[in-house]
């Protein structure tokens, strides 16, 4: 039987605002346990919460950067539980009412476009953390991250394979970070995703009995995650058995997911509007105000590389993978003046091989973005020929100065003048008969060996074009 | 010195009559030779007190004083206060010490007034006895075998035998009103929202309101003065201008609209209390007011509606008592669920325990909509009832509650008869709404009777007019429990 995978992703983006999205406490990351907590966030007797705007307004960049619905009154609830990270014994969240509800992201998948619409997004705190190890038989409690905002983002099940997944994950991580609402570090838990998995005989119309996977946080295990659940449900239903819908972990060291608790031992959340805050309510002119100060986002800046700039498609989205990069990207086309095919190659090219091997982004270039348009000038009006520039981009890696400083002081100027070219050929020529003869003779291979020898005579300097032309008509 | 107004020791302080080291020790000795016998306070600190006379002299000899500056007072033991045991007359916070102070700390500090001790109450301000205290119930100066009422018992009954000029409080249900309607006193809650919930400890934060206890309206109003007034650190507290509660203490009341809810004058309501809340309304008709009967008609419904949404926000905000991070933690235990079990098991007494079961089941998968969810809609009922009464009246008037003050013991093993002491009060509550009890007579067995007045929201200074227009022609208020002279 063919079977269908069916995928809905819950990621949580921690939103990168200064304090919590209830007390006035820091939310940077790696501090001392316990320093970054307030007595709000300790949950002491007497305290209360009070939203911060910046969390919220967050929420409304990325309603509409989605396209969803912002609420013009939503609610806090509580959900209700016990453990130790958890002060209050309840974490304020929204239940019935969102913040953000509907809106779709446009994914890019093996050269398609897939559309993956979006149930909602609301704002909650994060917990504490359990540590338990290093306490001798008893377990720390860290509060620093509790009362952290978060956004969850809901999804439809409308993805079809883990790669669909994947490529999701990673839209919706490029697009929080474009925004400026999430700083996206995935090691310290910035970006999470739980994965809604179920399969069905392909066809069939009606869900199977999802299981969730908790805290996928990395691309990778989100991928492996997903695929080894719907192969371990395939082969239980292959088997005559049946898929319990349970919450599941997934294990990175055996590459397997594993029950945590099943449907019936779940928690009874006793959800109810939280008195302590009142319905939040977002005006017109709010929503009106932070579109206006919305960037150009993702979709529309791939879609205006690939029309206006003539990019291939792959192009257009890995420039905008990142909006430091696309920045970066603009600003090389605008110094330049345009030229933006040979502009983007150098960016995906030489550009990209550096900041990979730096392990940093764009806007953290040693070479910056004016620096680089005029190497490519450089290229493009004849100065240096391709080879030589993709040395003097080296030099400016390492902080030699500037192309055109560079070209000079090395003596790299291309030879374009055709005098000095046929002076360097005739050398050649005279120089290497048994070459000369063999390609009379039918050796194509000579006369690359002869253009070789023309470089090495001009020291890489000869316009490599000219000297072919020249070598060809000498030799005609 | 120690039954006069607020004013008059206001005055002799800034006259220099008398200085607030002086009359702080006068109280405290009145609560040293007293109070054994009562049990109104769970902590009093003389040491602190009297640090902050001395502050208050200094403040009042550089010409700096305002109304209360040192006036010493009582905080109900559920306030927040720094470096002092802020109990809720729980086990399970018996020994925590709070490291900071509730906004109503916070301005009773910051107008000079001395803290004395914090005042005794029911388990996290459930109960309308003060039975319900880890440290014993509070006793009734009127009668000893008495209640005091509750759940601000302990402020009720040190205001009624002089211990304290004037006190805090706080009603989710009638827990100022109630205790203030048994003991003599008067006690005002106000609208909801008028005194910041900060750093007091939640029992129905829909609810909750602090407000006052002391001998006469007037004392209220220089209350409410120092306690009133918007905080950004509670979402629910309403941003207005700060007002003067004793603006309109004198005017007449010629004219006024008194309505009397028919549901509140019913069999529910025992004879002699009834006289007593008449004679007063009587009273009010001499003054100028005129009656009007009013209806509530889902005044039945109060009772029953409070008892699911209060158990179902105190289930939750009772929820961070773990053992976890302060508080009570059991000694031995298995795991964490047991540590938690043991934990709240020894820590809560029967009657919080009961409001968690309670409030657990309300908002259970299955449960929620047909008792949370139906509570909220009739409780918006009842606040149309009133919106409509109101459009017939000026203020409301009648019982604070059924009876006088019970013996000690008497309704314990019976919840819902402890319930019903609530009766009058509690509908108040779930439309937000102002109300006051002054004392009106003496009933059965010579037992203080309370008048109820409710206003409109924030309507507080015409309820004080009415109350204080009742106390200057009358003077049950200035009547004094036998033997604390």
């Amino acid at each position: 039987m063919v079977w269908e995978i069916v995928i809905g992703l819950e990621t949580h983006a921690q939103l990168s605002t200064v304090s919590k999205i209830f007390s006035g406490a820091s939310t940077a990351f790696g501090a001392a346990p316990n320093t970054q907590a307030s007595a709000v966030d300790i949950a002491l007797p007497g305290v209360l919460p009070v939203l911060n705007k910046a969390a919220v307004e967050r929420a409304i960049r990325f309603g509409l950067a989605v396209g969803g619905r912002i609420a013009p009154r939503s609610v806090f609830a509580r959900k209700n539980y016990f453990y130790p990270d958890l002060p209050k014994g309840y974490q304020i969240s929204q239940f019935e009412l969102p913040v953000v509800v509907g809106g779709e992201v446009l994914v890019a998948v093996d050269g398609a476009e897939k559309r993956v619409r979006l149930t909602r997004a609301h704002l909650e705190e994060d917990a504490g953390k359990s540590l338990h190890e290093d306490f001798h038989g008893m377990s720390g409690i860290d509060l620093n991250r509790a009362g952290t905002p978060l956004l969850e983002i809901v999804t439809e099940p409308d993805m079809r394979s883990a790669r669909e997944a994947v490529a999701y994950a990673k839209t919706l991580h490029a697009l929080v970070r474009w925004i400026g609402i999430c700083d996206g570090n995935m090691q310290e838990g910035s970006f999470r995703c739980d994965a809604n998995v179920s399969v069905r005989p392909a066809g069939s119309q009606t869900l199977g009995t999802r299981c969730e996977i908790k805290n996928l946080n990395s691309f990778r295990f989100l991928e492996k995650a997903i695929e080894f659940e719907a192969r371990r449900q395939v082969e239980l239903i292959e088997d005559g058995g049946k898929v319990r819908q349970e919450t599941r972990l997934w294990d990175p060291q055996k590459g397997e997911t594993r029950a945590m608790r099943s449907k019936e031992d779940a928690h009874d959340y006793r959800y109810f509007p939280d008195p302590d805050l009142l319905p939040l309510e977002i005006a017109p002119e709010w929503i009106e105000s932070v579109r206006a100060a919305l960037p150009e986002l993702p979709a529309a800046m791939r879609a205006r590389f690939a029309a206006d700039h003539g990019l291939p498609e792959a192009d257009a989205t890995t420039l905008t993978s990142s909006k430091a990069l696309a920045t970066y990207y603009e600003q090389v086309v605008r110094g330049v003046g345009g030229e933006p095919k040979a502009c983007a190659s150098w960016v995906l090219g030489e550009l990209s091989a550096l900041l990979n091997r730096l392990e940093v982004e764009a806007d953290a270039s040693p070479v910056g973005p004016a620096a680089l348009a005029g190497l490519v000038q450089r290229v493009l009006d004849g100065t240096v020929s391709g080879k030589t520039a993709k040395d003097v981009f080296e030099s400016m890696a390492a902080g030699e100065g500037a192309a055109d400083a560079i070209i000079e002081k090395r003596g790299l100027r291309q030879i374009s003048d055709a005098g000095a070219i046929e002076a360097i050929v005739d050398q050649v020529l005279a120089a290497n008969a048994k070459l000369v003869d063999d390609y009379r003779a039918g050796k194509e291979k000579a006369f690359n060996a002869l253009v070789g020898q023309v470089m090495k005579a001009s020291q890489g300097k000869a316009n490599p074009a000219q000297a072919n032309a020249i070598l060809k008509a000498r030799l005609g | 010195m120690f039954d006069l107004p607020l004013s008059a020791l206001a005055a002799r302080l800034r006259d220099r009559k008398v200085s607030s080291e002086e009359l702080t020790r006068l109280f405290l000795g009145r609560i040293a030779r007293l109070d054994p016998g009562l049990n109104a306070f769970i902590t009093v600190d003389e040491d602190k007190a009297l640090a902050s006379a001395r502050a208050a002299d200094a403040r009042l000899a550089a010409g700096k004083a305002e109304a209360l500056t040192g006036i010493p007072i009582a905080h109900k033991d559920l306030f927040c206060a720094k470096g002092w045991k802020t109990t809720c007359g729980s086990r399970m916070l018996a020994d925590f010490v709070s490291p900071y102070d509730a906004h109503v700390v916070e301005q009773f500090d910051r107008a000079g007034a001395v803290l004395v001790g914090k005042a005794n109450m029911d388990e996290f301000a459930m109960g309308s006895s003060n039975e319900n205290s880890f440290f014993g119930p509070a006793r009734n100066p009127w009668d000893t075998t008495r209640v005091p009422g509750g759940s601000s018992g302990g402020s009720a009954a040190a205001v009624a035998a002089r211990l304290v000029p004037a006190a805090t409080g706080t009603d989710t249900g009638g827990s100022i009103r109630q205790p203030a309607s048994h003991t003599g006193t008067a006690g005002i809650r106000p609208t909801y929202g008028a005194v910041s919930r900060y750093g007091m400890v939640a029992f129905a934060s829909s609810l909750d309101q602090g407000g006052a206890l002391g001998k006469s309206a007037e004392d209220l109003a220089l209350m409410l003065n120092v306690m009133a007034g918007f905080d950004e650190r509670d979402s629910t507290s309403i941003e207005r201008p700060k007002e003067d509660y004793a603006r309109d203490l004198a005017k007449p009341l010629a004219g006024l609209r008194v309505g009397l809810p028919k549901q509140y004058f019913t069999a529910d309501l025992s004879a002699d209390v009834a006289a007593c809340v008449n004679a007063a309304i009587a009273e009010l008709g001499r003054l100028g007011a005129t009656t009007v009967e009013v209806s509530l008609p889902n005044q039945a419904l109060a009772v029953p509606v409070y008892y699911v949404i209060a158990p179902a926000e105190a289930s939750s905000n009772l929820s961070r008592f773990d053992g976890v991070r302060y508080g009570h933690r059991a000694s031995g235990y298995a795991d964490l669920d047991d540590m938690y079990r043991k934990s709240r098991a020894e820590g809560f007494g029967a009657e919080v325990q009961r409001r968690i079961l309670v409030g657990t089941y309300v908002l259970s998968h299955g449960y929620y909509d047909a008792y949370y969810l139906q509570a909220q809609k009739v409780r918006r009922l009842i606040a149309r009832d009133f919106t409509e009464a109101f459009r017939d009246c000026d203020v409301i008037a009648g019982p604070a509650a059924p009876a006088v003050a019970f013996p000690i013991g008497a309704k314990s093993s019976d919840p819902v008869q402890m319930y019903l002491e609530d009766l009058y009060t509690i509908s108040v509550n779930l439309a937000g709404l102002p109300g006051l009890s002054v004392p009106c007579g003496f009933g059965a067995g010579g037992l203080p009777v309370g008048l109820q007045v409710i206003g409109r929201h924030f309507d507080e200074a015409r309820m004080l007019n009415v109350a204080h227009q009742f106390q200057q022609a009358t003077d049950w208020h200035r009547r004094r429990p036998p033997g604390i002279d």
